[in-house]
């Protein structure tokens, strides 16, 4: 058959398809006018093979090719159902996840905490280590926030209820961003994450030594119990992420690195999805529960104590059996 | 495709010097994706930047009246707008944040399909170490080196950054009686010539004869009248419209 006749015979087909394919890329198609799309652009496909193996000329291939292309972009989706996907994600995948890579979670554990009780200790006993590690101005910051004789907790001493909002999103975009960090830095074999959890550990390792020492523990332990259980529990998977990322480059096994990192990166992401879920409850509670001066410290130790038990009870029991509401 | 053509000489290498890329759908189809190199994505990463630029600072004069809620606010938006702009762009809009759209560029995963959420995080999130040391030194060190220029965040992923499609306006077969060869054409001949008849428009005069001129020998005709050949081969191959 010759090009033209092919063309006019043809033309309608395909000036048809396109105004499919413009509906759907901007939108605004409708389930009843698709039921033919997947036909249409098989048929597309059999023109274009046709075209190609006929020997016809560029300008009739390379728009086929496109439509083509349009067509693959538009009928080859991934389905997501969000709502459901999510709940299934909080109910059962991401603590089992988090137990699958159980590897990954002991030493970013071990790091962070080990680090931040080891460091703690240490600024405990010998006082002056402080100054090493923290500077002046920020020591004195910290003294001034959990002064016990002020009203409100938090990073600001003396704070209206008003501001627990600015608090809550400090928190939400100070912690998540570390959280973030952490797992990119697992990108560069490991090295970031580690660096990462340990510099975290530090840092929080000694402002809480410094404070138990100089008596203001009380308001310290109190203020940080209950979204610590979240928060530190969130920042070590987000590290647990980064390492697999690194660990995936360093020892690849019988896969190619870029491929072996490709499909370590997508576990770790559903990873990093539970992190933020943990984040934002977090700063939930550190901005509007944990600053609180209404409540009793041994209240607040109670809340926090069983924050701690429920969020490890979640990730060690939840999803375990086959038959969780998914 | 057979790779050899009438005139050794000249001929096209079999794997030709661009940077296509083919996925072959399962219809049995290869589309080939043109992926889009260190330049043209700097640029359009140049744009969105001050895009979230102007947006914070046109919602931070706002959020200014509303006191501390305004700070709480924009500390969320903050966060919003520098992690989750490309994500939310790339996956709600046919992969095009608007520094792609502007750049005619959009991201679509390794096989050609389009972008989802997880991919888009993956390659997002890892941008903070594309950035490393300072200005995206690894992500395009990354990039200049691979065949595709991905920079890392987009291996992790498995994404590419390809050109979108541009609208091709056709052009007129320049007038000549159809013509029939004795012989028959291979065809990829049976291409370049027709390509010869399209793009005849694009190139000189001179450039068109000297051109046609090659092929003069096997035309059987002088190199004068070599074009008008040619084009008279190409209206008989394209057929009566």
């Amino acid at each position: 058959m010759k090009q033209s006749l092919f063309e006019t015979r043809h033309q309608p087909h395909w000036q048809a398809f396109a105004a499919q394919l413009a509906l759907l890329e901007q939108g605004k198609a409708k389930a009843h006018d698709l039921t033919r799309f997947p036909h249409d652009y098989r048929r597309l496909c059999q023109h274009l093979a046709l075209a190609q193996e006929r020997g016809y000329s560029s300008y009739l291939v390379d728009p086929l090719q496109q439509l083509a292309l349009r067509g693959h972009q538009q009928l080859y989706r991934h389905r997501s159902q969000l709502g459901a996907k999510t709940l299934s994600f909080l109910l059962a995948d991401f603590p089992r996840t988090v137990r699958e890579q159980w590897r990954f979670v002991l030493v970013a554990s071990l790091l962070f905490f080990g680090s931040l009780v080891g460091i703690g200790l240490l600024v405990y006993l010998f006082p002056d280590l402080i100054y090493t590690i923290v500077s002046t101005e920020q020591v004195t910051e910290m003294q001034g926030m959990y002064d016990p004789d002020a009203s409100r907790l938090g990073r600001a001493a003396e704070r209206a209820s008003s501001e627990d909002w600015m608090m809550f999103g400090y928190y939400v975009m100070h912690n998540i961003g570390i959280a973030f960090q952490t797992f990119a830095g697992g990108l560069l074999f490991g090295l970031g994450s580690v660096f990462f959890l340990f510099f975290n550990g530090l840092m929080i390792g000694a402002v809480a030594g410094h404070l138990t020492q100089i008596g203001y523990g009380q308001t310290f332990w109190s203020f940080v119990i209950g979204h610590g259980a979240f928060e530190l529990t969130a920042i070590a998977l987000a590290g647990a992420a980064g390492l697999q990322l690194g660990w995936a480059l360093i020892a690849p096994g019988a896969l190619p690195r870029g491929e072996s990192l490709r499909l370590a990166a997508r576990k770790s992401v559903q990873m990093i999805c539970g992190v933020m879920v943990l984040l934002l409850i977090a700063a939930f509670i550190e901005a509007y529960w944990s600053s609180t001066t209404a409540v009793q410290p041994w209240g607040k130790y109670l809340v926090g104590a069983s924050l701690w038990a429920l969020v490890i009870a979640y990730l060690v029991f939840a999803g375990r059996s086959r038959h969780a509401p998914e | 495709m057979p790779s050899h053509t009438a005139l050794p000489g000249n001929a096209m290498p079999t794997a030709p010097l661009d940077t296509r890329y083919q996925i072959e759908t399962p219809e049995g189809i290869d589309l080939p994706l043109r992926p889009a190199g260190l330049m043209p994505r700097a640029l359009a990463f140049g744009f969105d930047l001050g895009l979230r630029g102007l947006i914070l600072g046109i919602l931070f004069i706002a959020l200014a009246f509303l006191g501390n809620l305004g700070i709480g606010l924009g500390s969320i938006l903050l966060f919003f707008v520098s992690w989750w702009y490309m994500v939310l762009f790339e996956v709600l809009n046919q992969g095009c944040s608007p520094g792609k759209q502007v750049m005619g560029l959009r991201v679509v995963q390794d096989d050609g399909t389009p972008i989802g959420w997880s991919a888009s995080l993956i390659r997002n999130l890892l941008r903070f170490v594309d950035m490393l040391p300072f200005g995206y030194f690894l992500g395009a060190i990354s990039c200049l080196q691979h065949p595709h220029f991905k920079r890392l965040g987009d291996i992790a992923a498995g994404t590419l950054v390809v050109y979108r499609e541009q609208p091709l306006a056709r052009p007129q077969l320049p007038q000549a009686p159809a013509l029939r060869l004795p012989f028959a054409l291979e065809l990829n001949e049976q291409r370049a010539i027709l390509g010869f008849a399209e793009r005849q428009g694009e190139l000189s005069a001179e450039r068109t004869h000297e051109l046609a001129a090659i092929l003069a020998t096997p035309l059987q005709v002088s190199p004068a009248r070599a074009v008008e050949q040619l084009n008279g081969v190409a209206r008989g191959l394209l057929g009566p419209t």
